[in-house]
């Protein structure tokens, strides 16, 4: 690609960045504050709020700079030279997406950054306090997302081994979703653990903007306007739709109704699953890859979380963890280089690749899992986790914010 | 006189509200409530789990009249709100000691 501004592509990546950020503000604010107790719903959906901004300020100071700036100490992380924004010019095009400014660029993954961790919060809703997740929030960004988002997107060691990850299902979702996990091993099971949305109207909503502003995380992932980014774009809307329907169907196999709850988290975990491969597999990949999303999201979900006892409040695990992780196999299987010249999986001559993903996948993995396991147990022992007792019985909400979702 | 007090469903208001117009009692105070009798509660699923959800939303009408209409005003409301299904909810009826209107202060069965 020659270095020359297109002007279609700026626009588009520009309509991208604002559709992502649509995703976390409102989209995942809504969708976890509706499946809330009403006594929490302003404390969860202030936490994907604040995540928000903490990471957008992290991200012009250094996060960018650390996380996409030139390769060093062997793939490990990137050369910060432009810290505290200095030095990036107006018209300076992005040099991993050499026509669109640097600018566009370094939002449009801000907003990437920002996502992945409002995600985690849906796991430790209900009882984690608000100063420490703000501190998590300023932790976890800077050693685990920056790190792994340089690992596989920045040029680190996970790009050049060839990892194949199109729009974040190892960097975004697996990773959200295993630090989730950490995040709730640590903090322990609440004292009532159902899951009785006080509002699915807002979770439906919340998950239909998420659906919405998925197109500018996957389609915008081609960091450019033409065949790739319109391939992605179906792509995407085809996983998803095709997992929506096999959840319901799952929903009514197993308890004789078809869900709306159950519609909505098989639309996000089709959504999830064609993360990593919108542009690297066919439209046809993308029916299958979303059919079996759902299955393996169920199945974490109604078996693993209560064979093994977490209490991931909202199934951040189960959904983005598992359904990421499939989806990083699965684009080691499908992906076709006539649809991305930069990928080819096991289906079409190259059965390496779905080595490289599981590397990567336990790469990201094993890291984002210890090193959450760490900043949360740093965490733990001074500002401490969780709100006490009394707190947790009444709502966050009054205890937390002195406010209330609801006057009536 | 008597106060009735109807727990009845909230989708057999409208219903009881105008058949109790009918009959020429037209005060009544309606409060949202929240309870459980023989019905015990309905079962709901949220991702795979299911929850006995086991108080329901009710509506409380609470009406006071005088004495010679309490049949009148019992039956109706039986009549209107009846299902038949479990579920259907109750009604209280007491003695009232007096009533007094604000607005005039007058008090008895003036006043009702």
């Amino acid at each position: 690609m020659d270095p020359v501004l297109n002007s279609g592509d700026t626009a588009w990546m520009l309509i991208s960045t604002a559709l992502v950020l649509l995703m976390t503000v409102p989209g995942v604010a809504l969708f976890y504050g509706g499946l809330t107790k009403k006594t929490n719903v302003l404390n969860t959906m202030f936490m994907s709020l604040i995540a928000f901004s903490i990471t957008s300020v992290i991200w012009i100071l250094y996060g960018y700079q650390f996380a996409f700036g030139t390769d060093t100490l062997m793939g490990l992380i990137g050369n910060p030279s432009n810290l505290l924004f200095s030095g990036i010019g107006v018209d300076q095009l992005a040099p991993l997406a050499p026509t669109i400014p640097e600018t566009v660029y370094v939002a449009f993954q801000m907003t990437f950054a920002a996502i992945t961790i409002a995600l985690i919060s849906g796991a430790v809703v209900e009882r984690m306090k608000f100063s420490s997740w703000v501190a998590f929030v300023v932790l976890w960004v800077t050693f685990v997302y920056v790190p792994i988002a340089h690992w596989v997107w920045g040029g680190g060691f996970l790009a050049q081994l060839g990892a194949l990850d199109f729009a974040g299902g190892t960097v975004v979702h697996l990773n959200s979703g295993v630090a989730a996990l950490a995040l709730v091993l640590l903090l322990g099971k609440r004292k009532d653990t159902k899951l009785l949305p006080h509002n699915l109207g807002y979770s439906v909503i919340g998950a239909s903007l998420l659906w919405f502003g998925w197109f500018g995380f996957n389609a915008g992932s081609a960091l450019s306007a033409g065949g790739l980014a319109g391939s992605a774009f179906l792509a995407t809307n085809t996983a998803t739709a095709a997992a929506m329907i096999s959840w319901v169907i799952i929903d009514y196999i197993k308890t004789g109704k078809p869900t709306l709850l159950g519609a909505i988290s098989g639309a996000v975990a089709g959504l999830v699953a064609i993360t990593p491969a919108a542009g690297f597999v066919t439209i046809q990949a993308a029916v299958i890859i979303g059919l079996l999303t759902s299955v393996v999201s169920y199945f974490a979900i109604s078996f693993l979380k209560s064979k093994l006892g977490y209490d991931d409040a909202l199934d951040v695990f189960g959904i983005h963890g598992m359904s990421g992780m499939w989806g990083a196999l699965a684009t080691g299987l499908f992906a076709a280089p006539f649809i991305n010249s930069l990928g080819t999986g096991v289906f079409y001559g190259n059965p390496g690749q779905i080595v490289t993903q599981i590397i990567a996948i336990a790469v990201v993995g094993i890291y984002s899992f210890v090193v959450t396991i760490i900043l949360g147990k740093i965490l733990d022992m001074t500002i401490g986790l969780r709100v006490d007792d009394k707190e947790e019985i009444e709502g966050l909400d009054t205890n937390q914010h002195e406010e209330s979702g609801y006057r009536i | 006189m008597k106060e009735i007090v109807a727990i009845i469903r909230p989708n057999k208001l409208d219903d009881v509200k105008d058949a109790l117009e009918e009959i020429g009692c037209h005060g009544m105070t309606v409060i949202e409530v929240k309870g459980r009798g023989r019905q015990l509660g309905i079962t709901e699923s949220y991702r795979g789990s299911d929850y006995r959800i086991d108080m329901l939303p009710k509506t409380r009408l609470e009406i006071i009249i005088n004495d010679e209409d309490t049949e009148k005003v019992v039956g109706t409301i039986v009549k209107t709100a009846q299902t038949g299904d479990i579920g259907d909810g109750k009604i209280f009826i007491s003695p009232v000691e007096n009533v007094v209107r604000i607005r005039t202060g007058e008090s008895g069965d003036k006043a009702v």
